[in-house]
């Protein structure tokens, strides 16, 4: 696979492979702040969205946008999904100017955030883009697609964690009509571009009945700019996936059968999406990120409190969630892996490791 | 044979209702095999109205997905236009023509199966016309358009659930998860898990 960009591996960005050798793997300074999804022993649907506002130093909070050691990496896994099937990528064509308000969105943050890594240097519509860890050196003019190597939305989400979606706002609903989606939980934009809120989200489980889509959608159409929010989801991948795309299911699907209690720790993972979403100035759209952390279950018991948890919340889930989530049939053997580290002690409320 | 009844579905599978006259600059109606007779019942709605509906109405027909033709219908009503076609691919390259001089305006109906309505409907998007904006009532066969989500492949008339898919082999289970931009369901590989163990195939469309 050729690659458009110089990949800087050094002491913080690691060299590691999301497929085939799936050398992935957490630091101990990762696995600390690991977005662990769970604040009490428990879980079920709920419209759990509140501000994305910085939080705790160190952690995924702490930033607009998380860049982690994982970043080049993940980059070059993406470049090599896209090479495979540029369908993972697509903007339906009214969605051009969604896009740059997401080139701007991601440029000014990382810029702002991150000043050992990126630079954004501007003067009127002329832009001077550097990303340091990806090797990118860039001019452009902004607005104008012809001055840069691929639309403005593929451009940057080739250069930042996790997948996006764009969402336009009409006739009262949110229309997903592009995206860049290489690290989802079994879902495909291919299929699901130009569909409303409703509809996209018809297959899962449960949610409908108790009206979470409704609210949450009531919710989002009062976003405001400069407002984001945040929310969580999670699910389980065996071996470290970043792409388990219904497009590949009967290559990753057979994995699945592959758990036993001795790989157990190394080879189920822990998938948890943070999800965050900006009303964007021009266009109006909706932002959607959903960065996808991975966390093997060997490095999530790593704190006590969390390997407790875990094992409560996998054993009691509801066996429909379960199924959609895909680990039905290996839900008896996961709890009886995580089972080792719960002596059934109380757990603090909320998800940090050791409050 | 009336509306067809549909049992409940996930919220991306579509719903139809009854075609009602609306008032236009010209009429342009979709059927095939037994949607004959949703266009017959949409005119004897119109009542009075039926003469200066027809008078600028323009019907595009073919056959069902199961055989029936109902032409003979469709060619009593009297329609300013109105053409048989021998296929829904036919059909769409006529619908193609005569979308280039549609007005605005102009109501759209569309009656029969889902393959037909699907495909023109998406044809119909494409000019920039809403969904919502766009009348479809269900008539006849049940049969599916099911696109392979891993080769995107995609096979017509689909009958059971599982089956085979037409161009990659692989044995898919029908999802009602619908896409109106490709006009099919989704077909997702059985036994990916297990390879072979595939459920025994049930005739769910007719």
């Amino acid at each position: 696979m050729s690659l458009d960009f110089k990949p800087q591996f050094d002491s913080f960005f690691k060299d590691e492979t999301f497929e085939g050798s799936f050398t992935f793997r957490n630091s101990p300074q990762a696995i600390r702040r690991f977005p662990f999804p769970f604040d009490r022993d428990e879980y079920m649907y709920s419209v759990n969205i509140e501000p994305h506002v910085r939080g705790r130093k160190g952690s995924v909070f702490e930033n607009v946008f998380d860049v982690d050691e994982h970043y080049v990496s993940e980059m070059r896994d993406r470049a090599r999904v896209l090479a495979r099937d540029p369908l993972r990528c697509q903007s339906l064509p009214h969605m051009d100017l969604a896009g740059w308000d997401l080139l701007e969105l991601i440029m000014e943050n990382l810029a702002t955030d991150y000043p050992q890594w990126f630079h954004l240097n501007k003067s009127g519509n002329d832009w001077h883009w550097i990303n340091k860890p990806l090797g990118i050196d860039q001019k452009f003019t902004f607005l104008d697609n012809s001055t840069l190597p691929h639309g403005p939305m593929e451009y940057i989400t080739r250069q930042m964690q996790g997948d996006f979606t764009l969402q336009d706002e009409r006739e009262g609903n949110l229309w997903v009509d592009a995206g860049m989606v290489t690290t989802q939980a079994d879902w495909s934009l291919d299929f699901d571009i130009g569909m409303n809120f409703f509809e996209w989200h018809a297959p899962v489980p449960l949610a409908h009945e108790k009206m979470v889509f409704e609210r949450a959608l009531k919710f989002l159409l009062k976003l405001q700019h400069g407002s984001p929010v945040r929310r969580f989801n999670w699910t389980m991948t065996v071996n470290p996936l970043l792409d388990t795309a219904p497009e590949t299911y009967p290559e990753w699907g057979p994995m699945r059968t592959s758990l036993t209690q001795e790989n157990m720790g190394e080879k189920m993972h822990l998938r948890v999406e943070l999800q965050a979403l900006f009303r964007l100035p021009r266009s109006n759209a909706i932002a959607f990120s959903i960065r996808a952390y991975l966390g093997k279950f060997a490095e999530l018991v790593t704190m006590p409190k969390w390997g407790r948890r875990l094992h409560r919340v996998v054993r009691d889930l509801h066996p429909d969630l379960a199924a959609y989530k895909g680990f039905l049939r290996n839900r008896d053997a996961m709890v009886q892996w995580l089972s080792q580290y719960d002596d059934g002690a109380p757990t603090s409320p909320g998800i940090w490791p050791e409050d | 044979m009336t509306k067809t009844p549909f049992p409940p579905a996930i919220k991306s599978r579509p719903v139809y209702g009854e075609l009602a006259p609306r008032p236009g600059t010209a009429h342009l109606i979709v059927a095939d095999g037994e949607g004959a007779e949703a266009v017959r019942d949409l005119f004897a709605r119109a009542g009075t109205d039926a003469a200066a509906m027809l008078a600028k109405s323009h019907i595009l027909y073919t056959p069902g997905p199961n055989g029936t033709d109902q032409w003979a219908l469709i060619g009593a009503l009297g329609a300013a236009q109105a053409q048989r076609t021998p296929s829904i691919p036919t059909l769409l390259l006529r619908l193609a023509r005569v979308l280039l001089d549609a007005r605005a305006g102009t109501q759209v109906y569309l009656a029969g199966s889902e393959p037909l309505m699907g495909q023109a409907e998406r044809d119909i998007m494409a000019t920039g016309l809403p969904h919502a904006d766009i009348q479809k009532e269900h008539r006849g066969s049940t049969v599916r358009r099911v696109q392979c989500v891993h080769c995107k492949g995609i096979t017509e008339n689909v009958r059971t659930d599982p089956f085979v898919c037409s161009h990659c082999g692989l044995n898919l289970f029908v999802r009602d998860h619908y896409s109106r931009r490709i006009a099919a369901f989704q077909g997702v590989c059985i036994d990916a898990e297990d390879p072979g163990k595939v459920p025994a195939s049930v005739e769910r469309f007719q």
